[in-house]
């Protein structure tokens, strides 16, 4: 079988290695005997999102953001929203999260729409929130998250989308409300970096296995792993000394 | 007074570290501060000619290090030769210099100078001049983001002396734009040879936009972000470098360089692989010949250089071959692969990835690194440090067979482990993170095995 992963501005959208991301879906998809076709779709790409049955955004610096911004609104926001709407899976780091919300704050000035894809926005914060997470997730059946943060912007949910995770260690969405990520539909976003799925299979293999569904159009069942390797990262950081808040 | 009792205090605690076996290259700059926070301006007040001071991600320590031995030809230089870039460490290099009276021995001060700590090293110093090297993404949750790094060297540069220099890489964007808005004079250094390029950019490289808000195109990339570049828009372009490689090929001991030069073409052999390395020789070139130095002379002695302090040094221990490089981030991890990747014969590699403050305290920069050739390559490999296992699970995802790498924490068990493992001819190569170079360092030279590393 075959799955398509779109990876948004993979040159632009990419901040503490969220390429590893892709690396980890393609070759998870992989071990399973499923062959990956990956679609690099840069700014002005006409390619179709709809035909993906992942896809794939990072995060990025202001500048970046800025210079996708508009291109991402006015060029890719439907196609995105039908591929959700038909159950395609979507994961956004960081200030991809950001921009799937309804708006962003910022400090001083207008409210700057973001694509509304989940219920969510964000304000600017002074202090950048630096540092390891490790968080518990029910969606995920009680898995730990485990990452790495470093944003200044505060996400607060709405009704309409469920928290990834509540954390144990580091801030989350805002710092405040111990919610870490949020999820709706086949959508995740969240503000973990890592790369987050090679440490955190649980995740990797939720997405992966809603990717796979949206391809064959009937439930699948994935096949376990050896993530020994994976383990082994993932208990490095649920068990560091200290933190570094 | 209380001058002569920091000095003296200072140099005091500078031998007993030396006893102790540790390099002692900050903890005399941290007493001598402690005690006159006015050090480094009355220092600044008695160098002669002045200060240059050396900056940017990658390549500082080899750039400041040749600088330096440039410079010697005529001057006596103070120079903060062990990569001690912070305050203290600038400190520790002028007290080097010192007589017990706190006296300038030294006429000239080369500094390698962190990003971070430029706005204040050049506010105390008034540098005459500087260089600067390049800006790649490196240890970004320390800084914040990029142009933070880049802001902080600009503010750095309001404090140069007027009419001073900046011998400025022509083939980064982020770097060539910076004596804009100084009255400082841009001296341009940078590479012509356009077979060492490609038109395909590697994945540790980032677009980079024009300050008008476009991508910048390329017409060459030689590596990372590095290359011919152009604005279409507003028609912002590379500098033309006064100082420039028009021609490499490789030796089996470095490359046999031709350089062009304001006054005239220098040919000479270098010692140090991989184009990065001939950058920093640009780059220190760039800088000698803005001070008035004999630049053909200076060709002759680039060839004798020799490596300096963890930048890709080779030793031998027990009858193997140990090669140290160290890695700091994905553009110069992915140099260091690309040159052992060119050599035959067998091979082990221990990757010592610590997370500590000075390394960076986020290992994510490892997915940015192209490991994936190592897949299809013979050698194993030893995860090693505080984050051994983040190294090692990047090895699985780059297709390295399982079988192939073992985890062991201590670099030094990692590195007795893989020279126990290895048949006469073999070579060892460790590439640690900073703190796990010292750590190695300092347990090599408690068995013997480089004794008296702090002397470049
Ligand atoms: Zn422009």
């Amino acid at each position: 079988m075959q799955v398509c992963i779109a990876h948004l501005y993979p040159e632009l959208m990419n901040l503490y290695g969220d390429r590893g991301n892709v690396i980890a879906l393609e070759r998870r998809a992989a071990w399973r005997g499923w062959e990956v076709e990956m679609r690099r779709v840069g700014l002005g790409d006409p390619f179709d999102l709809g035909e993906a049955d992942l896809i794939f955004l990072g995060g990025g610096e202001d500048r970046s953001q800025q210079l996708i911004f508009r291109d991402l609104l006015e060029e890719k926001a439907a196609s995105l929203r039908r591929a959700v709407e038909q159950g395609a899976a979507v994961l956004a780091i960081c200030g991809g999260y950001q921009l799937l919300g309804r708006h962003y704050r910022p400090a001083q000035g207008d409210e700057i729409p973001g694509l509304g894809l989940l219920d969510a926005h964000t304000e600017a914060g002074e202090r950048r929130l630096i540092g390891d997470v490790v968080a518990e997730s029910p969606p995920l059946g009680g898995a730990t998250l485990v990452g790495f943060e470093n944003h200044s912007g505060r996400t607060f949910l709405g009704e309409g989308v469920t928290p990834l995770a509540r954390v144990r260690a580091g801030f989350g969405n805002n710092g405040e409300d111990g919610t870490e990520g949020a999820v709706w539909r086949g959508v995740v976003g969240t503000y973990l970096h890592g790369a987050v799925l090679p440490k955190n299979p649980a995740l990797a293999d939720y997405l992966l296995r809603r990717a796979m569904e949206h391809r064959a159009g009937r439930p699948v069942e994935l096949s376990p792993l050896d993530d020994a390797a994976e383990e082994r990262a993932h208990r490095a950081l649920l068990h560091r000394p200290g933190g570094r808040r | 007074m209380r001058q002569t009792v920091a000095v003296g205090a200072g140099k005091l605690t500078r031998q007993l570290s030396r006893w102790s076996g540790r390099g002692g290259s900050t903890l005399p700059g941290r007493v001598v501060l402690a005690l006159e926070p006015d050090f480094l301006r009355r220092m600044a007040a008695q160098v002669g000619t002045g200060s240059l001071l050396v900056t940017g991600t990658n390549g500082k320590t080899t750039t400041a290090n040749l600088l330096a031995g440039m410079l010697r030809r005529g001057h006596r230089v103070c120079h903060n030769a062990a990569g001690a870039n912070l305050l203290v460490g600038l400190t520790t290099a002028f007290l080097t210099e010192c007589d017990p009276w706190g006296r300038l021995r030294a006429e000239l001060a080369v500094l390698e100078v962190d990003e971070a700590t430029m706005p204040r090293a050049a506010a105390e110093l008034s540098p005459v001049g500087g260089v600067v090297t390049n800006f790649f993404r490196d240890q970004l949750d320390r800084y914040g983001e990029l142009e933070h790094s880049v802001e902080l060297v600009r503010r750095g540069l309001a404090h140069f002396r007027p009419g001073g220099f900046l011998a400025l890489n022509a083939d980064d964007p982020l770097v060539a734009g910076l004596a804009e808005g100084t009255d400082l004079r841009a001296v341009y250094f940078g590479v012509d040879d356009a077979s060492l390029g490609t038109s395909r950019r590697e994945h540790a490289a980032e677009a980079r936009t024009c300050r008008c808000g476009q991508p910048l195109g390329y017409r060459r990339y030689f590596y990372a972000h590095l290359g011919h570049w152009a604005c279409s828009e507003c028609g912002l372009a590379r500098p033309e470098p006064a100082i420039s490689l028009r021609r490499l090929r490789p030796r089996a001991e470095g490359a046999r360089l031709t350089v062009a030069t304001p006054r005239g073409e220098l040919e000479f052999t270098f010692p140090l692989p991989g184009l990065y390395n001939v950058y920093n020789v640009l780059g220190a070139l760039a800088a000698a010949w803005a001070m008035g130095e004999d630049v053909p002379a200076l060709g002759r002695d680039l060839a004798e250089y020799s490596t300096v302090f963890g930048r890709m040094e080779r030793l031998r221990v027990r009858g193997r071959e140990v090669r140290l490089a160290l890695v700091k981030n994905p553009v110069g991890f992915n140099q260091v692969l690309r040159t052992l990747g060119q050599e035959r014969g067998e091979q082990v590699l221990v990757l010592a990835i610590n997370d500590r403050y000075a390394d960076g305290t986020d290992v994510s920069w490892l997915w940015d690194v192209d490991f994936e050739p190592l897949a299809g390559a013979s050698s194993r490999i030893i995860a090693s440090g505080i984050r051994a296992a983040d190294m090692a699970l990047r090895l699985k995802y780059a297709g390295v067979p399982p079988q192939r790498v073992s985890v062991i924490e201590r670099p030094i068990t990692a590195l007795e482990r893989a020279l126990a493992g290895i048949g006469a001819g073999g070579v060892v190569w460790v590439l640690p993170t900073y703190t796990a170079l010292l750590e190695l360092r300092a347990d090599m030279a408690r068995r013997g095995w480089a004794r008296r590393f702090w002397r470049v």
